[in-house]
């Protein structure tokens, strides 16, 4: 879960890093309170998970709380990149000597954690280690024995942080580690770390991304989602405990079992329905490599609730399940709907391979629902869809 | 022969006596994998009974191998204690320890990871988040379903479950030595070019499937590998083409993070190495067979 800026900043402020003072607004009201407590000139910045920001016309600065107010209007409701902005972060305003760079992530490729820190910081940084390598000191952190104040002083020294400022830096580099391992995540990104001109070293942004997995040792972290960002759909299906992602400009409705087949499926019947003027897959729902029946009714009422859905492909390989189980899943999923009052119209197209298969189409071909077609090749189902999709019934 | 998992192997199952365990151990039980005990803390002594096979539940991985000579461990310990049911294994040092357990903290996963390389690797770690591997006729640890193939030649390497199901059940006739399943989270304990490697050296191994899906540049790194060290035929498939960024695919490590990490890299990075890559697993299949019927 990526976070917001202000949030990361209270994450950063609950650990102890240096932090300006502020707060977040949702309304120019609420912007012009809290620049009320604050001395001096102030930002007012746009929180939007995406960069560029500051180019959009999303960062603004105020000299008191009345302009405050006023540039939190004007920013509350732009649209950066096509996120809609519905709050604005207000600090206090620093005098910047120096822009620096620190952060810690997940290096996939070794298996460890690696801490980027460059003397270069408000700028891209992955630019500056392309265009100046010799500014971007990155350095393997072992998971098991972390960093000490020994090893972030190394890390200063390897970055070649100015001596005036390599202490405050040492500190920031040991409480950011404790930060990233404490709150669980998997980035933390401080661009820039600035030092002011009367010589403090501050965290002037925050990037954050949390593992949700490790959601259980932190209820506190649910409260960060932003209910309001989340499609209706997905919220939905997350309350069922599926694994649904909604997809733009899609009609075909997907539905499968296991991850990889599911995102294989979203890419046959995107190239299938190339011939049909461009139809795409509406959403990737994965119901799980053994799934129930009644996972799959939850699945299939999801995936027709959405207006764009114009067919529906069911793409089930048994391997842990059986066909027949899913097959009678199916049927069982279709009565329950109606049962329910949905009015059912779209299509479904379904492909059965694997484990007991030859039962499962024949479960389905007794039940003889008229939305129902049976396909016994993914390919060739992933045609009939985009078909019956493009048709428009 | 295949590769890490031969009908010699003797496997204990961490997390026998819970609801996924204890129905996975039936299963491998059912398709001749040698059981020889559980591990669940503070209920060894018990025996748990199998459809008539009775097997031993022991305290700890290092009674468990002492008493039973395993040499394979297979994890369906859930998230919030499968950090210390690994290290425990890697301090035991048994061979192989297969992951099947989703949803493990990516902290934990590094955790465990950093004490075996700590420790000098004693132990390969299969997983998280993956299906566990199965040389056909021989040995089945995890929860691929073992009747989907018989042994052959094809050795299969693939970060998803059903895929991996799917690509046996298409080359069914012909036959797999050893398909592993080696996960979807953003950090797991072997890795494509490990098992890219072990089938080049494999003797019972002709042609080699490799599956992949968006996140990370594990792909990328396998192309490398290949170009390098891969005499056999090397067939691949990327799933995720139709990913959006940042959002993720169901595996915790699927997610494309700002440019890096795309399906069109993987595939263009894999066909540059010589691979030939499927655009839907049928046709991969489809490639895979041609390569073993040629070779005739």
């Amino acid at each position: 879960m990526d976070l917001y800026e202000y949030q990361g900043r209270a994450l950063f402020a609950k650990h102890g890093l240096p932090v300006l003072p502020g707060g977040v607004a949702r309304t120019p009201e609420e912007a012009r309170a809290i620049a009320a407590d604050i001395d001096g000139d102030l930002v007012v910045k746009a929180q939007v998970k995406v960069g560029g920001r500051g180019k959009a016309g999303g960062v603004k600065f105020a000299a008191d709380a009345d302009e405050a107010a006023a540039r939190a209007g004007e920013i509350l409701g732009m649209d950066i990149k096509g996120h809609t902005v519905s709050a604005v972060m207000l600090t206090a305003s620093a005098a910047i000597a120096e822009e620096y760079y620190l952060s810690y992530l997940l290096d996939r490729a070794e298996r460890t954690f690696l801490c980027i820190a460059s003397v270069a910081g408000g700028m891209d940084i992955e630019q500056v280690a392309a265009e100046t390598p010799e500014k971007v000191a990155k350095v393997a952190i072992d998971a098991n024995t972390g960093v000490d104040e020994a090893t972030a002083r190394e890390i200063a020294a390897a970055a070649k942080f100015p001596g005036h400022v390599a202490d405050q830096v040492a500190d920031i580099v040991l409480g950011l580690w404790r930060a990233f391992v404490a709150e669980d995540a998997t980035l933390v990104e401080v661009n820039p770390l600035a030092l002011t001109t009367d010589g403090r070293v501050l965290c002037l942004d925050a990037k954050v991304t949390l593992d949700e997995n490790a959601a259980f040792r932190h209820p506190d972290h649910e409260e960060m989602v932003d209910r309001s960002a989340v499609d209706p759909l997905e919220q939905r299906a997350k309350e069922k405990d599926l694994n649904y992602v909604k997809l733009d400009h899609g009609s075909v409705g997907v539905v499968g079992n296991g991850a990889g087949l599911v995102m294989s499926t979203l890419d046959v019947v995107a190239s299938a329905g190339a011939a049909y003027g461009g139809v795409r897959p509406a959403n990737f729902l994965d119901i799980g490599g053994g799934a129930s029946a009644a996972v799959m009714a939850n699945g299939l009422e999801i995936v027709l609730s959405d207006p764009a859905v114009r067919s529906v492909f069911v793409n089930v390989f048994g391997g842990i399940t059986a066909c027949d189980e899913v097959a009678g899943g199916i049927v069982h999923a279709l009565d329950l709907l109606t049962q329910r009052g949905e009015t059912l119209d779209k299509p479904l197209v379904v492909r059965l391979d694997g484990n007991n298969a030859a039962q499962g189409r024949a479960i389905l071909d007794r039940a003889a629902n008229p939305l129902v077609e049976r396909v016994d090749t993914m390919d060739g189902a992933a045609e009939r869809a985009a078909e019956l999709a493009a048709r428009g019934n | 022969m295949a590769i890490w998992l031969t009908k010699d192997s003797r496997v204990v199952v961490q997390g026998m006596t819970g609801s996924e365990g204890s129905k996975h151990t039936r299963r491998m039980l059912a398709a001749g994998t040698t059981i020889v005990g559980g591990v669940t803390p503070g209920k060894g002594g018990q025996e748990v009974e199998f459809d008539g096979v009775r097997v031993p539940v022991f305290n700890d991985v290092a009674g468990a191998m002492a008493a039973t000579g395993a040499d394979v461990t297979v994890v369906f310990v859930p998230p919030k204690f499968a950090r210390a049911a690994v290290v425990e294994a890697i301090d035991a040092g048994i061979d192989l320890a297969v992951v099947i357990t989703e949803g493990i903290p990516v902290h934990d996963t590094t955790a465990f990871w950093a004490h075996n390389v700590a420790k000098g690797q004693p132990t390969r770690i299969i997983g998280p988040n993956c299906p566990g591997i199965v040389s056909p006729g021989a040995s089945n640890a995890g929860i691929i379903p073992a009747d989907i193939t018989g042994p052959g030649r094809i050795g299969l390497v693939s970060k998803s479950g059903t895929l991996t199901y799917q690509m046996m059940y298409e080359l069914r006739d012909i036959g797999f030595s050893t398909c592993v399943g080696i996960g979807g989270d953003p950090v797991i304990g072997t890795t494509h070019i490990d098992a890219l490697a072990a089938f080049q050296e494999d003797p019972d191994t002709d042609a080699i499937v490799m599956i992949g899906e968006i996140g990370g540049d594990a792909e990328e790194r396998a192309a490398e590998f290949v170009r390098a060290n891969v005499t056999k035929p090397v067939v691949g498939y990327i799933a995720g083409f139709t990913a959006p960024p940042g959002k993720t695919m169901g595996h915790a490590g699927a997610i494309i993070s700002g440019s890096s990490g795309t399906a069109e890299a993987k595939k263009v990075a894999l066909e540059a190495a010589g691979v030939t890559v499927g655009t839907t697993p049928t046709e991969t299949a489809r490639l895979m067979r041609d390569v073993m019927l040629s070779a005739r």
